[in-house]
């Protein structure tokens, strides 16, 4: 009886450290400063153990965290190894080739000890508004111009804050009170789960999560290897167009299922720009494999073993894989794209399922001025349609591959001495078809007192729009102007004189499907309710 | 002299009726008549009254909950409601979070706004975060929107704009021209309904209040003509979500406030018998065919939250439904009870719900067309129901077709026989049940240790001894099945009035007199709704505010004493609230951001209750213990063949019309007075 008792054992631990990171990421919400991490969820969370391997993840809205926290546990521990650190401490880096892809990402890596031994670790990331250097925007050359690095230090030593590291952070970054604040949520989040997992350790009788993790990991790993094999076996292509920064850029992959694994090579995507849209590896793996995750086996925890049997690789010196010192601060403007892309080489595996293109980057508003006496910085986040489904219209105004929420207009209004004059849905920009593209939005944004201000612009589909599918028109391009119709370009830092202001129009998602099959009804519905453009 | 109390419970199938009148108590249940609820509604009061020989004229009460309201926005059955809002933002109710409710589903939809995008009409005006106005309301603007409101008939209207919780003069002066303007039909403020920050949700409060009005309010004029037909002097009263009652006027003009009240009858019932008990530190566990539902009770009084999500396109994936925020009782519900279904995933982990067989078809013991293992086939297959005596003798349960359910699609799967497929699953809804409770004791600040379960509904008594060992609480009380029910709860529930209002302030800079002029008209509001109900006396009140490190985004309750407005005082309040909750306090500024005001009447006590059926003796049993996995010796006993103060060591099940007590080895079953009985691990 004991034997058939252990599998199911394992089942309710396993069960309970899924609630322990999502504990973590609830705690990081509650008791963070930014509006990005508290209002719109962009964070991650998870538990690693000695070996560094990710065991749990809590599902978060930001899957670009996916595998990168993962990623970042394995330098952590190399720097750091288990046995020099003690009781309290916690370290700190926002290294973009060692994590989450730029330095706006601050992670804090803490172990936990039971009887005096570190038994696991708890990580957590979330994306800073500001971290010094030019602003959130792909203007830098090079990283050094990006702002503040972070190598791995110790943010906290047994219990007591690193003074010089505070120090050093609070002079370089524009919002010091809601870096340090979110610093201190990290380190309450992951003492909080620490705590928990000591509890639940004592409560089962164990030592620590080795076994456990195994076990949890070739579960896992068996369950992901089982849904690939379930695919047939074949290799199928994709490509895709993108607005780019000095140049449009072009986006190769190749997909692979061979038996229960899945290689994802972007061979022959574009070589780097010389601005900031440029992805390192761990970046790429993340959004890449996020795609195949969702649509072959979303059911299956993230962990390191349901992420092993996917490859992705990415030609060294390539835009999706560059090395240091390349900029790379507004990496996701490519990187969102990514799942798109890969989708779109299952679309004939799996013909019911995958979606047509949508506007996938998320149009991220982040703002720098001062009205009214107060200096300001501002990002808030704005979704345009996504790509009709082959049952399903595409979703209006919502964000796909990102999770995140968008911040309310009251609280965006409450932080910033802004004013968002519009922001309302865009009739007319989902691509025609059978199914219909989701709608694009209409933002406009100024100072509450028409103060000059600079707008920190990273949008995409400008030039190139969401395709659609099966015959499915394109969604409408997005747009953007000043309020007295002074241009703008998509990307960059541009100052907007006083008096005046921005209007956003975001890309509207492809449709799906032939426009002439579309049904009279849906067709009457959109005109009634003004989701087509009426003359 | 009026004494006597009705209480009445309106649910989906069946309405539950219950009169107490000194130390008597009568229940009964009716049928629910959807077309026209009142009927059933009358036709039992009158039942009651005469069954009773009550005269109609003693009745000093009728306290009513329904799930009318929820079930309207469930069913989108609520009225054409235009929604008026700022110029610019016609699509909030639309556009939502921007974001899926999951993650990883392609496929996945967003629930439809109450208001379709041809209703919503914008207004220019402007009103900025401070409150200053930007920019004056139109009030051309406003005719024209009002016209085409007229045009399109629209039932009622709603209106919300852009900080309208700062300052609420435009949605004011746009409500009194609408109401010009459209006579007869009701206006909902978003500033009088949910003065809040976060414009979604406030709208989508608004609305909602809008879109079950008309139905409501008729509703209620029917229900209360009718009782007075029926010769009934004593009010009619409303549960609401917040667990308090309030008059037949303060509701018609806030039904959003009636959402989920049902829930709340039972928090109330729970709250009440803990006590009777001296419970106070409690915890209800109240579990279903399809649903556990858990709520904490410190000083006999349920926890309070101040939002909720109704009609959920997956009711168990929280962003899936539509935000209210609204002063509730704090209840966490998942897809736990004794008809959820067992299976095995495809890493080999056994899941149970959160999907339920129902009632029809049922578990596969049931034998009327279910065939899917559930939770209940499970107790079952282990010996923890007596099939010949579940609910009521009403029919026989069968243990072969469980033991084949379970063999077939949990057992064979994984390589194990029936009887261990039934421990897989005991146990994994056992932890999914404990989970939640850990979890919501997380977002709720409280503790597991050191509490008492109050274990209501068919299926918690299976369970309740398992989960106080897994959960390291006291003990678990199943109070007696005559005492059980949300129209019971009703009867225990306290007249009271709750409101909050967002009043933004950093302690740095604290002015002490306009948050004591806020809190003055908070207080006197709330008066004044409350004194509508009627009730003598001064009534009790109770403030928190909403409070938070400057900058944070989560908000923390801190109560507040009488003396605590000032800025050293709330700081100490506050920090002692969050050191509690993480074990540290961080420097820098801290901000208020909203006062809530609780005003109630007492609730009135409750009756002793006793039950009476003819004793069966005690039998042996034998039952599978969940710890070992092993067949033991055990005893079955009737609970009412317990005299008060008898001692049951286990293991034993106790067995009733309604429900079975497992008592497992290592656990004592005291029997109460009142006929409850209380488990704990045995000294």
């Amino acid at each position: 009886m004991t034997t058939q008792l252990g599998p199911l054992r394992r089942q309710i631990i396993w069960s309970r450290l899924i609630a322990v990171v999502e504990e973590q990421a609830r705690t990081l919400m509650r008791t963070a400063f930014s509006p990005t991490v508290r209002e719109a969820g962009d964070l991650s969370a998870g538990v690693f153990d000695l070996r560094g391997r990710m065991v749990a993840q809590a599902v978060t809205g930001t899957p670009g965290h996916v595998n990168s926290l993962a990623a970042a546990a394995r330098h952590f521990l190399a720097a750091r190894p288990p046995e020099t650190l003690a009781p309290g401490d916690h370290l700190i880096t926002n290294d973009p080739w060692m994590a989450s892809g730029h330095l706006h990402d601050i992670t804090v890596f803490s172990p936990v000890f039971r009887d005096g031994q570190p038994v696991a670790f708890f990580g957590c990331t979330c994306h800073q508004v500001d971290i010094g250097g030019l602003g959130m925007g792909p203007d830098a050359r090079s990283v050094f111009e990006e702002g503040l690095y972070l190598p791995i230090l110790p943010i906290m030593r047994a219990g007591v804050l690193n003074a010089d590291v505070i120090a050093i952070i609070r002079g370089n970054v524009r919002v010091p009170d809601a870096v340090i604040g979110d610093i201190m949520a990290y380190i309450t989040a992951n003492e909080a789960s620490g705590r928990r997992l000591v509890a639940l350790l004592d409560e089962f009788g164990l030592a620590d999560i080795e076994a456990l993790a195994d076990d949890i990991i070739t579960t896992s790993e068996r369950g992901m290897r089982a849904a690939i094999a379930a695919l047939p076996d074949g290799i199928w292509r994709n490509r895709m167009r993108l607005d780019g920064y000095e140049r449009e850029v072009e986006l190769a992959v190749a997909l692979t299922i061979a038996g229960d694994a899945v290689t994802i090579d972007f061979a022959g995507s574009a070589p780097p720009s010389r601005y900031g849209i440029n992805l390192v590896m761990n970046y790429t793996e993340a959004y890449a494999s996020y795609g195949v995750r969702a649509a072959i086996a979303p059911e299956i925890p993230n962990n390191a073993g349901s992420l092993a049997p996917i490859t992705v690789k990415a030609p060294p010196g390539s835009i999706l894989n560059v090395a240091r010192p390349a900029p790379v601060c507004a990496r996701h403007i490519i990187g969102q794209f990514l799942p798109e892309l890969v989708l779109g080489c299952l679309a004939e595996v799996m013909p019911e399922l995958i979606p047509a293109e949508g506007a996938a980057c998320n149009w991220g508003i982040q703002l720098r001025g001062n009205a009214e006496g107060r200096a300001f910085e501002i990002l808030f986040f704005n979704a345009g349609g996504s790509g009709a489904r082959p049952s399903r219209d595409g979703l209006s105004a919502t964000a796909f591959p990102s999770g995140i929420r968008s911040i309310p207009v009251e609280i965006c209004e409450t932080v910033a001495p802004i004013v968002i004059h519009r922001k309302e849905l865009r009739p007319g920009s989902g691509g025609d078809g059978r199914q219909r593209g989701g709608l694009g939005q209409t933002v406009e944004v100024s100072t509450i007192d028409g103060s000059a201000f600079q707008l920190f612009a990273v949008f995409d589909r400008v030039a190139n729009p969401a395709r659609g599918r099966a015959g499915g028109e394109d969604g409408a391009a997005g747009h953007l102007a000043t309020l007295k119709g002074g241009k703008l370009r998509p990307k960059g830092l541009q100052d907007i004189a006083a008096g005046d202001g921005v209007r956003l129009d975001l890309p509207g998602g492809g449709g799906f499907g032939p426009p002439a099959a579309r049904d009279g009804a849906a067709r009457a519905e959109d005109a009634a309710q003004g989701y087509d453009i009426t003359p | 002299m009026r004494a006597a109390r009705i209480g009445v419970d309106i649910g989906g199938t069946f309405t539950d009726f219950v009169l107490e009148h000194g130390s008597a108590q009568i229940c009964l249940k009716l049928l629910t008549t959807p077309e026209a609820p009142e009927r059933a509604v009358i036709a039992g009061v009158a039942r009651l009254l005469a069954e009773t020989g009550t005269a109609a004229a003693d009745v000093a009460m009728v306290v009513h909950g329904t799930t009318l309201a929820t079930n309207a926005v469930i069913e989108r059955r609520g009225a054409k409601v235009g929604f008026v809002t700022t110029e610019g933002f016609r699509d909030t109710l639309e556009m939502a979070y921007e974001h899926r409710y999951d993650q990883y589903d392609l496929l996945v939809d967003k629930p439809r706004p109450l208001v379709p995008r041809r209703l919503r009409v914008t207004v220019r005006e402007r009103i900025a975060a401070d409150g200053r106005v930007l920019t004056p309301l139109d009030h051309a603007g406003l005719a024209d929107v009002a016209a085409v409101l007229r045009e399109e008939a629209v039932e009622a209207v709603a209106v919300g704009f852009l900080h309208a919780y700062a300052n609420p003069a435009h949605e004011r002066a746009a409500g009194a021209f609408l109401r010009v303007a459209l006579p007869g039909v009701p206006i909902t403020l978003s500033s009088d309904i949910s003065p809040e920050i976060r414009e979604y949700e406030r709208f989508t409060t608004a609305v909602a209040n809008a879109y079950v009005q008309p139905l409501m309010a008729t509703y209620l004029a029917r229900l209360d003509d009718a009782l007075r037909k029926l010769g009934i002097a004593g009010p009619l009263l409303l549960m609401q979500s917040n667990g308090g009652l309030c008059d037949v006027a303060t509701t018609r003009a806030a039904p959003v406030r009636l959402m989920e009240s049902g829930p709340a009858g039972g928090a109330i019932f729970a709250a009440a018998f803990a006590a009777e008990l001296g419970l106070d530190c409690a915890m209800l566990l109240d579990i279903g065919g399809t649903t556990a539902k858990l709520c904490f009770l410190d000083d006999f009084r349920p926890g309070a939250a101040r939002s909720l999500e109704v009609a959920r396109l997956d009711r168990f994936k929280p962003g899936s439904g539509l935000p209210l925020r609204l002063p509730v009782i704090e209840l966490c519900e998942i897809g736990a009870g004794g008809g959820s279904l067992a299976a095995v995933d495809r890493l080999g982990r056994i899941t149970v719900g959160p999907r339920s067989a129902g009632s029809v078809p049922g578990p596969a013991c049931y034998a009327l067309g279910g065939t899917s293992p559930t939770v209940t086939d499970a107790n079952l297959a282990l010996g923890r129901l007596d099939a010949a005596r579940f609910a009521d003798g009403a029919f026989a349960l069968q243990p072969g077709a469980a033991a084949v359910a379970l063999q077939r699609d949990v057992g064979a799967p994984l390589g194990i026989d029936a009887t261990e497929a039934a421990i897989g699953v005991i146990e994994v809804v056992n932890e999914n049940m404990a989970r939640a409770a850990r979890e919501h004791a997380i977002d709720a600040g409280r503790s597991l240790a050191g509490r008492t379960m109050i274990a209501i509904g068919g299926a918690a008594a299976l369970h309740a001894a398992d989960l106080v060992a897994r959960l390291g609480m006291v003990a678990a009380i199943v109070p007696s099945a005559a005492s059980v029910g949300s129209a019971v709860g009703f009867l225990r529930a306290p007249i009271a009035f709750e409101k909050t209002w967002s009043h933004h302030q950093l302690l740095s800079r604290f002015d002490a007199v306009r948050a004591g002029d806020t809190l003055l008209r908070l207080i006197a509001d709330a008066t004044a709704s409350l004194a509508v109900a009627g009730e003598a006396g001064a009534p009790v009140q109770r403030v928190t505010a909403q409070m938070r490190y400057r900058g944070q985004g989560g908000e923390f309750t801190v109560p507040l004493g009488p003396d605590h407005l000032d800025a050293v005082s709330l700081r100490a309040a506050f920090e002692a609230v969050y050191q509690a909750l993480f074990r540290r306090v961080l420097e820098g500024d801290v901000e208020l951001l909203g006062f809530t005001v609780r005003l109630e009447h007492p609730s009135p006590p409750g009756v002793a209750t006793s039950i009476s059926a003819a004793p069966r003796p005690a039998a042996p049993w034998r039952f599978v213990d969940q710890r070992s996995g092993m067949a033991v010796e055990a005893m079955r006993l009737d609970r009412a063949a317990l005299p008060a103060g008898d001692v049951v060591a286990g293991p034993a099940i106790i067995v009733d019309a309604g429900t079975t007590i497992v008592v497992p080895a290592g656990f004592t079953a005291a029997a109460l007075p009142g006929g409850h009985i209380r488990l704990e691990a045995a000294p």
